[in-house]
């Protein structure tokens, strides 16, 4: 990476930065795909959030199931660890708590290979920077 | 391949369970059955909305139609008129408490406007791993501003008019105190993060560095810019350690893409970061302690002034900041220091993160704008006190804060109500305790805490607190008298007036909060050497119900210390003086005939 030597770099970077992830959230190109966020701070690898990351790896990998497994801080569950972050393309984001790997498998056989939702779904309930 | 082109959530939290959501569940899926259309609409149970006290939940999607207070006799009315017919039922929606107005789209509604994430925008957003996803959200833009387009003290008056404070717990305005180290004049000035989290039940600061810790970063060049410093130092504990790998992998990354280093942006800034590790000490969060530790002393506080911002770190003028007052400020130079000042009450502005723990169904991590009521967060964010029990209190502030009592879950939150309250804001640890929390014990075990602690410089800490610890261990142990409430308060205040630092000086807070709104509580242990809370293990006292016990000799055979004896088929007897009040009788009892008193 070359460094960025001025503001107009910096936002140059962003726009390209946010368009890539645009395409990966709103999914306007053909190789749209189902992105998964696993919940990975500590609590959340203590209650097993490394494991459920893994077996979504090796399962969609296995089933031949394009897509794209990330990891990201707290979301604030704890009651409810581990959680995940599922967004299939053109769709919003579903959270779901306590996924372990029963419930993953459920997950991807459901939600990701037939589009139904699966019992357990944390529904969203704060504003962001953006809509306040 | 089953195409739903609409869905039903249905609240599976504690609360609406209890009010039969799953029936309204299984009512739904036999309606639409009925109709044909379980094949074009999902019926789904979701986590808690966190709107309990309005509970049941269903809500309706795409439209997001938001229905309160649902009962299983109300589906078939939603399916015929809403499904079938598409009209909603207006009986039911959500009606705003100030307009009196129906709200139909739940996007409007002022419940989602009771959390809102500035500290933790990019918590659970963001690979905290990837510098490019934070650039993608406005990351660096705020550096790139105040170093491009504003001078120092053009920044320091945005964070000024921002109002923001100190979020460690103390609550000193921020802008205030970066302008009095930019003051201080010096050939070397230093920026410190603070991320020695040491309240019990708080991890906001570890959640915050672990889910964004470029924000930190960011935070950490800007203030360098507006204070003369080039160098940065983040104090964190050892004990957090993933907190610390990817703090090392941002600090790497951003010095990778030129936005740490030399010549930042092409300005001529310079600034870097370092990491300091602490062994997890209490009293190491207090700033001066803190810089003392960093410089490979023990870690004892000195007496203020000179305050840090004039002799820190060094020697030399030291800018101390807390982990989540740092994320504050990139989000306050992109959206405007009124944007941060419209949150918030008219000397608390903006939001705070709090850890919710205890007796609460949704422990978590919350991000509210201050002036909410602590019912607001205890009721419609948390969901509830668990299994129904009655809310007794809640301990802000760890060890140096004190309880709420039920007649403040309607003050809104914020610094100096939470002080006028007799607690503190504190980091933002949030334990809320039902009716099953003995008081005494709960200022014991802060006590504990401190005891442990205390670095020993002063006298009143160290052995005042010692003392305050062994009449709190009297009273719960049944010994108690009367007198020893009165000494109680009067060292107390003692240690209060006379230690040297913040640790000290806050030290006897828990014990007397308690006193003061608990008194009953501390009276009933020396008066009649009870327990009202049923927690002091000393004070209980097991005995058998002779006409409910049936003599199936369970607990006979479940005491681990022989205590109970008794025929077969007949009523059995507890030996006091051999009993350990372990409990295990009651547990086993499947008569409940085992009464504790």
């Amino acid at each position: 990476m070359n460094k960025i030597k001025n503001l107009a770099d910096l936002k140059k970077l962003q726009s390209e930065v946010q368009s890539k992830i645009k395409l990966r959230e709103k999914g306007d190109s053909p190789e749209q795909l189902v992105q998964i966020k696993v919940s990975m701070a500590t609590c959340g690898i203590a209650s097993g959030a490394k494991e459920t990351m893994n077996f979504l790896i090796e399962e969609l990998d296995h089933q031949g199931i394009d897509a794209i497994v990330t990891q990201t801080g707290c979301m604030g569950y704890c009651y409810a660890e581990p959680t995940i972050e599922l967004t299939i393309p053109g769709k919003a984001p579903v959270v779901y708590g306590f996924v372990n790997k029963n419930k993953a498998l459920e997950i991807i056989e459901k939600h990701i290979k037939l589009n139904e939702m699966v019992d357990g779904i944390i529904p969203v309930a704060y504003s962001t920077i953006e809509n306040k | 391949m089953a195409e739903y082109n609409m869905h039903i959530l249905v609240c599976g939290g504690t609360g609406c369970k209890a009010s039969e959501s799953e029936l309204i569940k299984s009512n739904f899926q036999h309606r639409l059955n009925e109709f044909g259309l379980s094949d074009e609409i999902q019926v789904v149970l979701t986590g808690c909305f966190g709107f309990c006290e309005k509970g049941p939940i269903v809500k309706i999607l795409p439209d997001n139609t938001f229905y309160t207070q649902v009962t299983p006799e109300d589906v078939t009315e939603i399916v015929n008129e809403h499904i079938i017919k598409g009209r909603k039922v207006e009986r039911l929606l959500y009606r705003d408490p100030e307009t009196h107005e129906l709200v139909g789209d739940s996007k409007g509604m002022d419940f989602y406007k009771k959390q809102i994430r500035i500290a933790l925008r990019n918590c659970g957003f963001i690979n905290p791993e990837n510098i490019e996803e934070y650039i993608g959200r406005d990351g660096y833009a705020a550096l790139g501003t105040c170093l491009s387009e504003k001078t120092p003290d053009e920044v320091i008056e945005m964070i000024k008019d921002s109002g923001l404070r100190g979020r460690g717990g103390g609550g000193f305005p921020t802008g205030l105190k970066w302008q009095l180290t930019r003051k201080s004049v010096s050939d070397q000035k230093y920026v410190v993060c603070n991320a020695d989290e040491g309240d019990p039940g708080a991890f906001m600061d570890r959640s915050i560095l672990e889910g964004d810790p470029h924000s930190v970063l960011e935070a950490m060049a800007i203030c360098g810019y507006c204070v003369g410093a080039d160098k940065g130092l983040v104090y964190i504990r050892a004990e957090y350690p993933l907190a610390i790998e990817r703090l090392k992998i941002a600090i790497n990354q951003a010095r990778e893409y030129g936005l740490l280093g030399d010549d930042i942006l092409g300005t001529g800034f310079n600034f870097d970061v370092e990491i300091r590790y602490g062994a997890g000490a209490f009293v190491c969060g207090e700033e001066t302690a803190l810089i003392h530790s960093m410089e490979g002393k023990r870690g004892e506080p000195t007496v203020k002034p000179p305050f840090p911002a004039e002799k820190g770190y060094n020697g030399k003028p030291t800018n101390v900041n807390n982990v989540e007052t740092f994320a504050n400020i990139p989000v306050i130079i992109n959206k405007g220091p009124e944007w941060f000042a419209s949150i918030g009450t008219e000397k608390s502005k903006g939001t705070k993160v709090f850890a919710l723990a205890g007796k609460i169904n949704n422990v978590g991590l919350i991000e509210v704008p201050m002036g909410i009521t602590l019912r607001e967060i205890i009721y419609d964010i948390g969901g509830g006190i668990k299994d129904g029990r009655e809310f007794k209190a809640v301990q802000t502030g760890g060890p140096s804060g004190g309880c709420l009592t039920k007649s403040f879950l309607d003050t809104p939150i914020d610094y100096d109500n939470l002080v006028a309250a007799g607690s503190m804001m504190g980091s933002g640890g949030m334990i809320v305790l039902d009716d099953t929390d003995c008081m005494v014990a709960i200022a014991k075990f802060y006590l504990e805490f401190t005891l442990d602690e205390s670095c020993g410089k002063c006298t009143p800490c160290r052995i005042g607190n010692k003392r305050l610890h062994e009449i709190l261990e009297k009273i719960t142990e049944g010994n108690g008298k009367v007198e020893d409430l009165d000494r109680l308060r009067l060292l107390s205040n003692v240690i209060k007036d006379t230690s040297l630092c913040g640790l000290g000086q806050t030290s006897p807070n828990p014990v007397l909060s308690t006193l003061d709104h608990f008194y009953d509580e501390y009276l009933a242990h020396v008066t009649t050497a009870s327990c009202p809370a049923g927690q002091c293990k000393a004070l209980m006292h097991y005995s058998i119900d002779p006409d409910k016990c049936t003599g199936c000799t369970l607990c006979f055979r479940n005491c681990p210390v022989g205590a109970i004896s008794g025929e077969r088929r007949a009523p059995h007897y507890i030996d006091q003086s051999l009993c350990i009040k372990c409990g295990v009788c009651v547990a086993k009892c499947k008569f409940d005939a085992v009464l504790i008193g």
